[in-house]
């Protein structure tokens, strides 16, 4: 019998611990797809990060780092400086890239440092128990912003995408959604071309998705993905912000 | 081989680069700006890499990034700098990164002042990072003596796969002395199996994974056992001291780093008036030299210790434990970036001699 679709042999066996309905399993089905698809598993390491995915290294069957919290894109410049012929992705989350490690990510940038990150914005603080990100949107409730994120209190979401994008050393920039088979779809064909950024050396390479985080949004996983539409994609616009 | 003077930042640079290093990772701060300047030009001679980061929590990381990699790597800074690179310390201590961290210490607490201090003593010896870890600690009181080091600072640090700090202060990077620099132009760095160099998944290099997250608590005492086990053998075999007129003498002086020259003038100052005082002079202040501090301060002819320091009683706690009370150990500190003077350590010990 032909067969017509496998599990990637780039994520290991081991069952992510993610809750039902996160986004995370599929980005991560998709990152290891594409490096399988590209040929690069024997020459990439992933930086995983601190907060929901900060396991990542048990699940990507590559050479893998653990970063503080932030931290990523810097330890991946220091991977990519001493094999620049390898290839090196960091993979955060908001609280990580958006708040802590700004400063990481936008030198990073800057420096036109030849890493691939895969940003999942979520609008939440996952993992410590969903308090307020810098995503979060205007009016949401966090566990730290209990009555609704206020604007004049902590100001208004940040647009890592878009911001990234006014930086040179910015190669490839685009933000993409999980909330449809056809935004998944178009999410894994992000990946691959931030992949394939890297592997042409143009620069640094970001793909922001917009993921679902039933659990601390408190809804379906079903809601949630209704939520990403409604009110994710009209603040954090998809497409493509930077094509060098 | 000739004598070259050389100011001691230059001189701690290439001599990193004989033993090796090839990657350097830093950030801008007085009193050692000297090292990344003289990076940035040599690094690209020797095939290597100088990078200038946006701050000091972003160097240690990548210096965790390159040495994850199997590279020889270093970075440098000064207190408040190296204050933010603990959190860095602690993740390379955890995850068994070997690396090479210069600290040319100036005055604090806070920004201090950009002068020569002792302050960072409890900083590098006693952990500075969150956790349970320690990092090789090597207190050079010249730069001769800092060159001899780096090679040794290097092959520790890879051999037991952990941080090694050089703890000088910004005398020793800022004056110029004549060193004498062994040329190593192809040196043989160990080979690294554990490193993130590329993966087989068909079992020929096993998949790297550097980590210091244990989420489980029998793993995460797993990890610290085994870097408790590597400590111990650190401490039977990494340690060093200089010893200096120290038998049957009447006073036992103990002091690291700059400092420790001035007591040597001091010993020969007081020497001339017919009074006999050693030096001790801990050259590794973790793993701290201890047995050799309690021999020298024990001694029946010894009548008490005391401790210089340019700072305000740090290494005095390491020499009271050391000497576990089997004599007095007094305390002789300038904090503010004030050099103690030959004459001033003199005066004390006539005083303590009167008393």
């Amino acid at each position: 019998m032909a067969t017509i679709f496998k599990r990637t042999s780039v994520l290991t066996d081991v069952p992510f611990h993610y809750c039902p309905g996160c986004g995370h399993g599929i980005v991560h089905r998709m990152v290891a797809e594409v490096i399988e698809e590209l040929g690069i598993r024997n020459k990439t390491a992933g930086v995983a990060p601190v907060g929901c995915a900060v396991f990542a290294y048990n699940y990507f069957d590559v050479d893998m780092y653990e970063a503080a919290h932030g931290r990523a894109p810097a330890v991946a410049t220091g991977y990519k400086r001493v094999h620049p012929e390898n290839i090196v992705f960091t993979y955060q989350g908001d609280g990580d890239l958006a708040s802590i490690g700004t400063a990481e990510i936008v030198q990073a940038a800057h420096r036109g440092e030849k890493i691939t990150t895969i940003f999942i914005n979520n609008a939440i603080y996952g993992m410590t128990g969903g308090q307020m990100a810098p995503t979060t949107l205007v009016g949401q409730k966090t566990t730290t912003s209990p009555l609704g994120r206020s604007k004049e209190h902590c100001g208004e979401p940040i647009r890592m995408a878009e911001m990234l994008a006014t930086i040179n050393g910015a190669a490839y920039i685009e933000r993409t959604a999980l909330n449809s088979t056809a935004n998944i779809i178009r999410t894994k064909a992000a990946i691959k071309k931030a992949f394939e950024t890297q592997i042409a050396g143009k620069g640094f390479s970001m793909v922001e998705v917009l993921s679902p985080c039933p659990t601390n949004w408190g809804k379906s996983p079903a809601e949630s993905m209704d939520w990403i539409a409604e009110n994710m994609i009209p603040y954090y616009p998809l497409g493509v912000m930077k094509e060098a | 081989m000739s004598l070259k003077l050389m100011k001691g930042c230059e001189a701690i640079a290439e001599a990193a680069i004989q033993a090796g290093c090839r990657y350097f990772f830093g950030y801008p701060i007085t009193p050692q700006n000297d090292i990344p300047e003289y990076m940035s030009a040599r690094m690209p001679q020797v095939g290597g890499c100088f990078l200038q980061s946006e701050s000091e929590l972003a160097a240690i990381n990548m210096v965790y990034g390159a040495g994850g990699a199997g590279a020889r790597v270093m970075t440098s800074s000064s207190s408040p700098g190296i204050s933010l690179k603990q959190e860095g310390i602690s993740t390379c201590a955890a995850a068994e990164i070997p690396c090479v961290i210069v600290n040319m210490m100036r005055g604090g607490p806070g920004l201090g002042n950009i002068q020569a201090s002792q302050g960072d003593y409890f900083q590098a010896v006693k952990g500075g990072g969150h956790g349970d870890y320690h990092a090789v600690v090597y207190a050079p009181s010249s730069i001769q003596e800092t060159v001899d080091l780096m090679p040794k600072a290097f092959d520790v640090a890879d051999e037991y796969r952990t941080p090694v700090i050089i703890l000088a202060d910004g005398l020793i990077g800022q004056m110029m002395e004549p060193v004498e620099l062994k040329e190593n132009p192809n040196p043989v760095l160990p080979e690294k199996p554990w490193a993130a160099t590329g993966y087989d998944p068909n079992g020929k290099k096993p998949r790297a994974v550097l980590n210091s997250l244990y989420i489980e608590t029998e793993d995460l005492d797993v990890l610290v056992d085994r870097l408790h086990a590597r400590y111990e053998v650190i401490q039977k075999k990494e340690k060093m001291v200089e010893l200096y007129n120290t038998e049957d003498a009447e006073f036992i002086l103990c002091a690291y780093g700059t400092v420790a020259r001035v007591c040597k003038a001091a010993v020969r100052l007081l020497g001339e008036q017919g009074v006999k005082v050693g030096l001790v002079r801990p050259i590794t202040l973790w793993p701290f030299p201890s047995e050799a501090v309690h021999d020298a301060a024990a001694q029946k002819s010894v009548k008490a210790a005391l401790t210089v320091e340019m700072s305000d009683g740090q290494l005095l706690e390491d020499i009271r434990l050391a000497v576990n009370g089997d004599k007095p150990v007094e305390f002789m500190g300038k904090a503010g970036s004030i050099i103690p003077t030959a004459e001033e350590v003199a005066e004390r010990i006539m005083k303590m001699r009167r008393a």
